[in-house]
């Protein structure tokens, strides 16, 4: 045994004496923490959308050492970082472009529990955590692009704030109270800058956490949908289809982690803000209380959502519609009656629900950034429609049609 | 004290009253800070009203004056006789023609024009839906959005329609009329935003 050898096994001697629960969580979560061998594409997101988490915490702490949080000095201290700080174009743009390809990573995360049915019992808390990662971010993500205190910064921010104006009795005064002025101030950048650089992110770590700790509990689904503890080798009692994470999921998805990066860099380094999606035009003037742009949208994550408080020509049940089509998803585990978990084995009727389904949103998505014709308002109601009726009539098209037979153990197809 | 009986009554009534003190506890002490978030005494007192000289209105017909109040703008603008005219006519197409609502119509401007002086309005420029600042469409002429428009405003974010008065049409997301802030003449030229005429509410 070498010196480094000995200093080491010394070393972890030394902390198991006094920690010895370490360990054993290193080896839960980790090494022996065992997954389902045929894990796809789909499976890179869960770790594609930590490591984008991680980005923008590094990049958010550096950007906070340039940043003013005043409404005087935001939008000129946001300049400052892209032209005279020393790489801070790049420290921005990192964070910006991060918080598109967060939504990116997250959608296809969600759509994935949606496929194959991870959001099924035993999994109802996993995706339940999920969700409030997913409404956190979406405070998280409005919060920061009020920052940098643009046109679209500030008529967002308007927006967004006013949406609880619609709250009977107590609106007005809640929207003061979210202000901390009669309009959005500098007051609203200041606290809004809080939020979005220590209480939100504390609580997404929280959650993300306990999402991960409820996932390991239950064990991870697979493209399958077949459980495999169900058939575990007698003498190890490890599942016979299961692989500990560590080191081949860790492998496999710093492989994932590669590939994504090099997308990442393509857009930060030649199309940073993407044609105006992820930083939109009217955002690069500073804002003015007194003019609203001409065309104003939210940024391309939000604006399915934003189509159907579009798509509503009443504020109360606008607003509620808006909502309600966040809130429903929580509904997800209870609404999907399907006896068998993943697309595979599902019915034809489903697999055409599923399909209209992600034409709908990705029609809304398109449409919420549209002016809005009287035919494109329609067509939004249309697809609104169709997106609640989705999830009301899932209890019984998730039951109809004809199932194919899920086998004993999961395929490999190699 | 040697005691060996439990009395798991006594243990329940004390951890629920320890609880109950606790949580009253919690909620005092958030007070100060959910009281933090309202508007400070600062933003309250830029909330005092607003002079203005509105003699350059008469230079051109149609002109708009827009002055900042609480932070808000404040549109003035002339309406021609025909564009007053047409108000009464638009009374079917609206949800609340008579400003019944006294949130957005202060008493003074309940009429027809919503003014002091008919041809002088004076208007709140935040759409009363989600809070952008409608454009001013004055022309009495087909619009893409409304092809028999009689002149009025446009909300760019989700397309509320309001007449010349700032009466919200059907129809749309904007649930009442603009808002009509407290003002009065001084005289012909002047009047002051931010104190309603005397006498009145």
């Amino acid at each position: 045994m070498n010196l480094i050898e000995r200093a080491v096994n010394g070393g972890m001697a030394w902390i198991n004496e006094r920690a010895p629960g370490l360990m054993p969580v290193y080896r839960k979560h980790m090494s022996e923490y065992y997954a389902p061998k045929n894990f796809n594409l789909w499976y890179y997101f869960g770790a594609l959308s930590m490591l984008v988490l991680v980005n923008q915490i590094v990049t958010g702490i550096f950007l906070t050492m340039h940043y003013k949080p005043s409404a005087l000095e935001a939008f000129a201290s946001v300049e400052y970082i892209m032209r005279d700080v020393s790489g801070g174009w790049l420290i921005r743009y990192m964070h910006s472009t991060g918080a598109s390809l967060f939504f990116v990573v997250i959608y296809l995360h969600m759509f994935r529990a949606l496929i194959y049915g991870s959001h099924q019992k035993p999994r109802e808390l996993v995706w339940i955590l999920g969700m409030l990662i997913f409404l956190t971010l979406m405070a998280e993500a409005f919060m920061g692009y009020v920052l940098p205190w643009g046109q679209m910064s500030y008529w967002g921010a308007q927006v967004i704030i006013n949406l609880f104006g619609a709250i009977p009795f107590v609106g007005t005064e809640l929207t003061e109270w979210i202000r901390g002025d009669y309009l959005v101030s500098d007051a609203t950048l200041n606290r809004f800058f809080a939020l979005h650089v220590i209480a939100l992110p504390l609580v997404i770590l929280l959650l993300v956490v306990l999402h991960l700790g409820a996932l390991h509990e239950v064990g991870s689904n697979n493209p399958d949908g077949v459980d495999i503890k169900k058939l575990k080798d007698p003498a190890t009692k490890i599942p016979k289809d299961g692989i500990p994470f560590h080191p081949y999921y860790t492998v496999k998805d710093l492989f994932g982690a590669g590939f994504f990066l090099t997308i990442a860099a393509f857009i930060l380094f030649f199309v940073p803000t993407f044609g105006g999606l992820f930083l939109e035009h009217d955002n690069f003037v500073q804002a003015n209380p007194m003019v609203t742009p001409l065309h104003i949208k939210p940024v391309w994550y939000f604006t399915p959502y934003y189509a159907m408080l579009r798509a509503v020509p009443d504020k109360l049940f606008g607003v509620m519609t808006m909502g309600g089509a966040v809130m429903i998803l929580f509904l997800l585990p209870w609404l999907d009656r399907s006896p068998v978990k993943s697309i595979r084995y599902r019915s034809m009727i489903s697999k055409v629900m599923v399909a209209l389904f992600v034409i709908a949103f990705v029609v809304l998505g398109w449409l919420g950034m549209q002016a809005g014709s009287t035919t494109q308002t329609w067509v939004a109601r249309g697809l609104t429609f169709f997106y609640f009726a989705f999830f009301i009539t899932m209890p019984i098209w998730t039951r109809l049609g004809t199932f194919k037979p899920v086998p004993e153990r999961v395929t490999m197809h190699d | 004290m040697a005691n060996d009986e439990v009395h798991s009554g006594r243990r329940r009534f004390l951890t629920a009253t320890t609880a109950v003190v606790g949580a009253v506890g919690v909620g005092f002490a958030a007070v100060p800070f959910i009281t933090s978030w309202k508007p400070s005494a600062r933003a309250e007192v830029a909330g005092a009203p607003v002079d203005v000289d509105i003699a350059k209105l008469e230079n051109e017909p149609g002109m708009r004056m827009i002055v900042q109040w609480r932070g808000k703008p404040v549109w003035i603008f002339k309406r021609t006789p025909e564009q007053l005219k047409a108000l009464a006519t638009l009374d079917g197409n609206l949800r609340d023609p008579k400003s019944d609502n006294p949130d957005q119509t202060p008493a003074f401007a309940k009429n027809e024009a919503r003014a002091i002086k008919p041809d002088i309005a004076v208007i709140v420029g935040i759409c009363t839906h989600l809070g952008c600042v409608p454009g001013y469409v004055p022309e009495m002429l087909p619009q893409p959005f409304d092809s028999k428009w009689q002149g009025g405003f446009y909300c760019p974010c989700h397309q509320s329609r309001f007449d010349l008065a700032g009466r919200v049409y059907q129809g749309v997301p904007a649930p009442s009329n603009l808002e009509v802030p407290p003002y009065h003449f001084v005289n012909d030229t002047h009047l002051v935003i931010g104190v309603a005429p005397k006498g009145a509410a």
